[in-house]
This record gives C-alpha cells, sequence and structure tokens, in this order.
C-alpha cells in the first residue's frame, strides 16, 4: 500500500479589480487566462480543449441527470467562445470556470508533485497578474487562492484521486464522510466569519465547511455534498473511477497540502482493498461538520451512529492506526519515500494539535492564519468583527509575494516549505514524466501549430496532407510517460512523423 | 518498515479534556514559542506596512461569484 496513485489538483482563484467590485468576473477571468496564454507565445499555450469524452452530468451512482433538469451552472462540456480556454506545456489546463479563473494541475502520482505542479499554478496566475497590471489605463487584476468571499459565495479547489472501478461507491461514501468531517482539522485554511454569509463574528478552521448541505450529490456549485458523485473518468471507464473531491481548501502551506493528498490517497487505498475494520459512521455528518469547523479548540465532540463520541484528532488517529497497522502487513519489507513521509508528518501533526494546535503554526494554514489574526486581537484589541481582520482573511491568500500576507509571513521564515522554489518554476512549462501529461504537454511544446485541441485524455492534432483531423486517444493515464514516448518524441521532428511512429509502435 | 520515525506516539483513548504530560517537546514547544512571540510584534509591524489602507472598502469590495 502506498500513497502513490495517479492524482491531481483544481484550484480556482477568487478574483477582483481594485476599486471595482462590479467588473466583470467572467471577462476579467478571461484576461487572466489569456493574458497567460499569450504571454507564452505561440499556440503553444492556446491548444483548445476537446470536450468529447466530458461527461459533467454522469453520476456514480449510476444514472445521467437530464440536461433540461440540470442548472445552467452544471452545463460544463459546452464550449462558449468567449471563455478562454488552453492546455499548456505543462499538462496543465487553464480556463474560465464560471465566474473564477482555474488551473487544473496535470496528472500526477504524488502528493509531492501534486503539491509541485499545483504551486507551479500559483506562479502562473502571479504572471498573468503582473502582465495585467501594466496594461494602460486599467486597475489590473488580483487573484487570491481562498475559496470564498465570507458573503455567501464559494468557489472551490478540487482533488482527484483515481481508483478502481471494482470499490463499491457505497464503500467509498461510508469510509470518506467520517474521514472528510474530521480531515479539516489537519488542511482547513482559517475563515473570519461563522455562516456561509459570516452571519457570526468569529474564526473557523475551514473556508468551505459552512457551504456543505448535504451528505451525498452530483452537485457541486448548489446544495454541496460532502461526497460528489460525479463519475467523469478521462479514463477507460469500465477499469477506473475518479473521485472528484470538492470539500477542500486552497492550502499554502506544503505540509498541510501534502497530508490532504497523502492521508485521502492512504484511506482511499485501504477502502479498496477492503481493509479498514472499523465503522465510523457519523451521526450528522453535516451538522457535525459545521460543529468541528466552528471550533479551532479542537474539542467539539464527533458522535458516531454506534454511540460513541470524539474529537476530529482522536478519529483521525483511528484512520492513522488502520493505516500503520496495514503498512506493516502488507508491506513488511518498507514503504515507499513518499509514504514514509506523510506517515510520519501525519502522527506528528496528530500528536500537536493534540497537545495545542497552535504548535502547528508552520505546517497548517488555519493554525498559521490564526496565530497573525490573534497577534493583531491581542495587540489592538480587536474583535472578530472588525474589518481588519476580515481584511487579513482575504489578503493572506492574495498571490503577490509583497501583498499576500501568507507569502510576507513564509518570506520571515514562518512557515515550513517542501518544495523548492526552483522545482516550482521549472514545473511551469515541464510536465511530469510518470504520467500521459507528459505525452500532452511534450506535444504541445513540440507540434503546438499541428495541434488543434487536447483535453485529459486526447490530443487532436492537424496535419497538413491530412483531411481529417487526427485524434489519439490516451485513456490510459500511466501511458503516455517519458519512459514510454520520450524518445520517440525526441526523434520525431513533425507530428506526421510522431502520428506514424505511433500507429507502428501500436500496430 | 524504514527508518524514519514511524512509531506511533502514545496513542491516548481517554477524554479529550484530560491535560497532556508535560514532557521535553513540550518545553521546548514553551521555549519557542516564547522566542515567537518577541518575533510577532516585528511581523505586525510588517504586515502594517501591506495590509489594504481601508479595510473597510477592501472587504466591503472582494465580492466573488459563486463557483465550484
Amino acid at each position: 500500500m502506498t500513497v502513490r496513485r495517479v492524482m491531481g489538483i483544481e484550484t480556482e482563484y477568487g478574483i477582483s479589480v481594485p476599486g471595482d467590485p462590479g467588473a466583470n468576473p467572467m471577462l476579467l477571468s478571461g484576461y487572466v487566462v489569456n493574458a497567460y496564454a499569450g504571454l507564452r507565445g505561440s499556440r503553444a499555450g492556446r491548444a483548445s480543449w476537446d470536450y468529447e469524452d466530458e461527461m459533467p452530468l454522469r453520476d456514480a451512482r449510476g444514472f445521467e441527470v437530464a440536461r433540461q433538469l440540470a442548472d445552467a451552472s452544471q452545463l460544463t462540456d459546452e464550449e462558449d467562445p468567449t471563455l478562454a480556454n488552453v492546455v499548456l506545456t505543462n499538462g496543465a489546463r487553464l480556463y474560465v470556470d464560471h465566474a473564477h479563473p482555474e488551473y487544473s494541475s496535470p496528472e500526477v502520482t504524488s502528493p509531492r508533485a501534486a503539491l509541485r505542479w499545483d504551486r507551479a499554478g500559483e506562479q502562473i496566475m502571479l504572471e498573468s497578474v503582473r502582465r495585467l497590471s501594466v496594461v494602460p489605463g486599467t486597475s489590473g487584476v488580483n487573484l487570491y487562492k481562498n475559496n470564498t468571499d465570507g458573503k455567501g459565495a464559494s468557489y472551490g479547489t478540487h482533488e482527484n484521486y483515481l481508483m478502481s472501478r471494482e470499490t463499491p461507491f457505497l464503500e467509498i461514501t461510508r469510509h470518506l464522510i467520517p474521514f472528510f468531517v474530521a480531515r479539516q482539522v489537519m488542511c482547513g485554511a482559517g475563515r473570519v466569519g461563522i455562516g456561509q454569509d459570516s452571519t457570526h463574528s468569529g474564526f473557523q478552521i475551514a473556508q468551505r465547511s459552512d457551504f456543505f448541505e448535504v451528505e451525498v450529490g452530483l452537485e457541486t456549485t448548489l446544495k454541496r455534498p460532502i461526497i460528489n458523485t460525479r463519475d467523469e473518468p478521462h479514463a477507460v471507464a469500465a477499469l477506473y473511477r475518479r473521485l472528484h473531491v470538492i470539500i477542500g481548501d486552497a492550502n499554502q502551506c506544503d505540509v498541510a497540502g501534502l497530508l490532504k493528498m497523502g492521508t485521502t490517497s492512504l484511506v482511499l487505498a485501504m477502502i479498496e482493498d477492503g481493509a479498514l475494520d472499523v465503522d465510523l459512521s457519523v451521526r450528522k455528518p453535516v451538522a457535525t461538520l459545521h460543529e468541528v469547523s466552528h471550533d479551532p479548540g479542537l474539542r467539539t465532540l464527533i458522535e458516531l451512529r454506534d454511540g460513541r463520541t470524539m474529537t476530529a484528532v482522536q478519529l483521525l488517529w483511528i484512520y492513522y492506526e488502520q493505516a500503520d497497522r496495514y503498512l506493516q502487513v502488507r508491506s513488511p519489507g518498507g514503504i515507499d519515500d513518499d509514504t514514509a513521509e506523510v506517515m510520519s508528518r501525519w502522527s506528528s501533526v496528530l500528536t500537536k494539535l493534540e497537545r495545542d494546535p497552535m504548535e502547528c503554526a508552520r505546517e497548517i494554514d488555519w493554525v498559521a492564519k490564526l496565530e497573525l489574526l490573534q497577534g493583531y486581537r491581542d495587540r489592538d484589541g480587536l474583535e472578530w468583527s472588525d474589518h481588519r481582520l476580515r481584511a487579513i482573511d482575504i489578503q493572506w491568500s492574495d498571490v503577490r509575494p509583497e501583498k499576500g500576507l501568507f507569502h510576507r509571513v513564509a518570506q520571515r521564515g514562518r512557515i515550513e516549505s517542501l518544495i523548492e522554489g526552483a522545482a516550482v518554476r521549472a514545473a511551469m512549462t515541464n510536465p511530469p514524466e510518470d504520467t500521459r501529461a507528459y505525452f500532452r504537454g511534450r506535444c504541445l511544446e513540440k507540434y503546438s501549430a499541428e495541434i488543434a485541441a487536447a483535453s485529459w485524455d486526447s490530443v487532436i492534432f492537424d496535419v497538413p496532407g491530412h483531411a481529417a483531423l487526427q485524434r489519439v486517444p490516451m485513456l490510459e493515464p500511466l501511458r503516455g510517460t517519458r519512459e514510454g514516448v520520450g524518445a520517440l518524441i525526441d526523434r520525431s521532428p513533425d507530428a506526421s512523423t510522431l502520428l506514424l511512429e505511433l500507429a507502428a509502435a501500436n500496430g | 518498515m524504514p527508518s524514519q520515525e514511524h512509531s506511533r506516539p502514545q496513542r491516548r483513548d481517554d477524554t479529550p479534556d484530560e491535560a497532556p504530560e508535560p514532557d521535553a517537546a513540550t518545553a521546548e514547544a514553551t521555549a519557542r514559542k516564547d522566542a515567537l512571540d518577541d518575533d510577532i510584534d516585528s511581523v505586525l509591524d510588517e504586515i502594517d506596512g501591506v495590509l489594504e489602507a481601508n479595510a473597510e472598502e477592501f472587504v466591503r469590495g472582494f465580492v466573488q461569484k459563486g463557483g465550484q
């Protein structure tokens, strides 16, 4: 068992124009995407999206929502020419999702790589902000890596995990709901304001928790469910499921981000293997999710269906112990470095959270943010309703290193970093080498003029001398790696040669 | 198993109210916290300099449309 599996992170950014709250966010988001695509020159950053395999209304429970019954905001597969949508040479997708610019990372195989390519997305957004800031006659655009405006709107940071199709969905929901109710104490981003529109003043652990209203469902923009059932595998549907997790916050702390991806992947591995021998079903998951988020002291007792009560940290210890025991049984010869790192961090963070949550200020977003807010409260005697505290909450996530308060705190050495800046910069243009994102990214880098469109599971070529477009399907996420196609791409000077070589290799 | 620390710290199955035993790690954390308390003032001074000047207007102006 391992934390390693095909995974990725999608991040929607908050967007605003200084002094102009009425600015059209759809248009602004389009500017952000096009600013970066233009910056990359040529069509390399501009291959459009291939929508053929998008199935946003397919439900993991086995039915499809009638299109006319779907809320318009669920229809994500219809191309709107006014909405920018590009594929990048690092294998990511950069586009406008509803009213926010979104960066969807390329497929990677480890939590560390997921962090690295998500960080690359932050730098890409920063480049757009820089470029737009020098457009004459405009006030520029600011971007925020957060998940709510505190006034009733929320936008997502989604995780994706490739799973075996054989795993019964009911087993996934049974074991993941309790985990997600508790997981926020390790990876919430912190928020000033209680309730979707901050009806009550105060601080809570997670940005997103108050926006979750049901246990299981297909929606992502309304009546948000703890477990999202969108069944759009972007891979061989008979073999794989892409678990689409919509409940997480956008992380800036590396350790919290690593734990978010790593512990979830481990719990999924145990579910796939039928290895969890505990039932931690929570009596009222949605209400409890909110209660846990509203208690930074971490004393809230979660009531299980079997009558037991425990704190979120105690509940997470049970998952940890299950994973620890399972690893000893299944991997007696030792575990890989990625898994060892996640297990070590997991126990260390739970130990600190149990002793004094403030000990995690270097590792967990909500604690780091709370420490700063509490500093202001102590020094200036501020109430939680004070505008300055709400402003700090928002400005915390500004992507600019000189304005973003997280970045200012991190620059002082108060946050533990796991990913080197040089690795992040390289990931802005280079794809991961161990998934199909490698093929996608390299093709965009080398044959951009001959690519008509691309998507998670295809690249469509428009090659001189061929009347028809040629679609290369990529339904196996672990094919198209550097090992598999690197040499072939290296020696193919143009797309025609590449396609001939591919046909010969597959023939 | 790897040589890396993987042994689980002792778990407490007791009530969450029970105070943890003070130990070396706690003492170390307390010392670190004292150092940070001195430092937090200089952090606040720095943040004062970059915080949006009109907090109320900044907060009011940060209006988003819902997303996924």
